[in-house]
């Protein structure tokens, strides 16, 4: 699905990131296989260091912390706050909302609208397109989107294949109108035949957590997971993203007529290191337009790796200038997305700890 | 043929790569492991192997992974 918006825009993004972090070399005695193969994983894959909150941290703490840092700093208003989209796969509760406790948390105003959606790895792309359809009503002038997940909770850490990736996060995007010369382009594709790809399997109505899905149990590879665990299946999803994403951001520069070399970043999720390289190489786009550096320096945080990688990389250069930047998002549902900005002069962008 | 041989040994030293035709079927190698041997693939022979062709029927014999090495431009 094509979708064009005209005259939105991003005017400040900030990330946040737990303070804990935690070294792969100090973990990988934890895993089931020799140090020596999982050491040689972790240049290859980008294991190094990730963010992990506590066991009692939740979104709602990491995202109340981000916009009161942001209130505090004259950088947001309460009051001009129409709506809060929350996109997360690991609420707060089932019931209510966590963008309602967020709101309550924080005195905003009862005149808004609070939404959560539930989203992975496309996330950012798929709450920055609700935030763009927002504002087409006169009354909404300013979305707050927010991004958060805690996975490292509902991941096990004796599971190789996922826990060293994982990495927690919160991020604030202001998203308003304003006079753009160029529409923003954007296309969005979903497959739900396969959403077991990326599954917690237990802990909704269709499981519920019991004793017996807490066992850890050994599916075969040597890692050890329950059924209140995240499940990956990474060669159904490497696959996957190998397959569906090039062909969508050639369909996006037809669809924008932006040609490839007028790209000055490409901001894609963070998965692993070695997947984005393999995305780079097919699609002869030098490393350096497309960063892969988030999951080596703070985990992959789902829908929050996009936000992250642009705080990291540009955050200096995006507050006085503007880029013409590809954004892509793969993952959870499975749902792939893309989208063509102009991004900068912002008003801030960085990233503070918690 | 030797070099790859010597790869994968390196990366699953407990199988017997030489006396086998399915290294996928038999469980030799996993998701991970086949990341490993491309990665190596790749440096050893100057190539960058194809992300789509990275899936498991491509890496279960020797025959197989060689294919790969060719389409690559690489040169066994």
């Amino acid at each position: 699905m094509n979708l064009t918006f005209q005259n939105k825009k991003i005017t400040g993004i900030l990330t946040v990131l737990p303070k804990n972090e935690v070294k792969f070399d100090d973990e990988a005695s934890n895993y089931n296989f020799p140090i020596e193969k999982s050491l040689r994983l972790k240049k290859i894959m980008g294991y190094n260091k990730h963010r992990i909150v506590d066991e009692e941290t939740c979104v709602s703490d990491l995202c109340a912390f981000g916009l009161e840092h942001l209130i505090e700093s004259n950088l947001l208003k309460k009051d001009e706050i129409d709506a809060l989209i929350l996109v997360t796969q690991t609420p707060d509760h089932f019931i209510p909302p966590t963008s309602n406790i967020i709101q309550g948390r924080l005195g905003l105003k009862q005149d808004m609208i609070c939404m959560d959606i539930n989203q992975g790895c496309a996330g950012y792309l798929l709450g920055l397109i609700q935030a763009f359809m927002l504002l087409d009503q006169d009354s909404i002038k300013k979305v707050v989107l927010l991004n958060a997940d805690v996975l490292s909770r509902k991941t096990s850490s004796k599971d190789r294949n996922s826990y060293p990736l994982v990495g927690d996060a919160a991020s604030v995007t202001i998203v308003e109108r304003g006079v753009q010369n160029v529409p923003i382009y954007c296309n969005i594709k979903m497959d739900g035949s396969k959403a077991n790809s990326l599954i917690i399997p237990a802990g909704g109505l269709r499981m519920p957590s019991t004793p017996e899905t807490s066992e850890l149990e050994d599916p075969g590879d040597s890692n050890l997971r329950s059924k209140n665990d995240l499940i990956m299946d990474g060669t159904s999803v490497f696959n996957f993203v190998q397959t569906e994403v090039p062909p969508m951001v050639s369909d996006l520069f037809e669809m924008s007529k932006v040609n490839k070399d007028d790209v000055d970043y490409f901001m894609f999720h963070q998965p692993n290191r070695f997947m984005l390289e393999k995305l780079a190489d097919s699609m002869e786009i030098s490393y350096e337009k497309m960063p892969n550096n988030v999951v080596t320096n703070f985990g992959n945080s789902s829908s929050v790796t996009i936000p992250t990688t642009i705080t990291f990389n540009l955050g200096e250069q995006l507050q006085y200038r503007s880029y013409k930047i590809c954004l892509a998002g793969f993952g959870a549902g499975l749902t792939w997305s893309s989208m063509m900005i102009e991004l900068g002069n912002l008003d801030f962008c960085y990233i503070i700890e918690y | 043929m030797e070099k790859v041989l010597r790869m994968l040994e390196e990366i699953r030293p407990e199988f017997d790569f030489r006396n086998s035709s399915n290294f996928i079927q038999n469980g030799f190698l996993d998701s991970l492991d086949i990341i490993t041997l491309v990665s190596m693939l790749d440096e050893y022979f100057h190539i960058s192997i194809n992300g789509t062709d990275i899936i498991p029927e491509n890496f279960e014999d020797i025959e197989s992974i060689n294919k790969l090495i060719l389409k690559g431009g690489g040169t066994l």
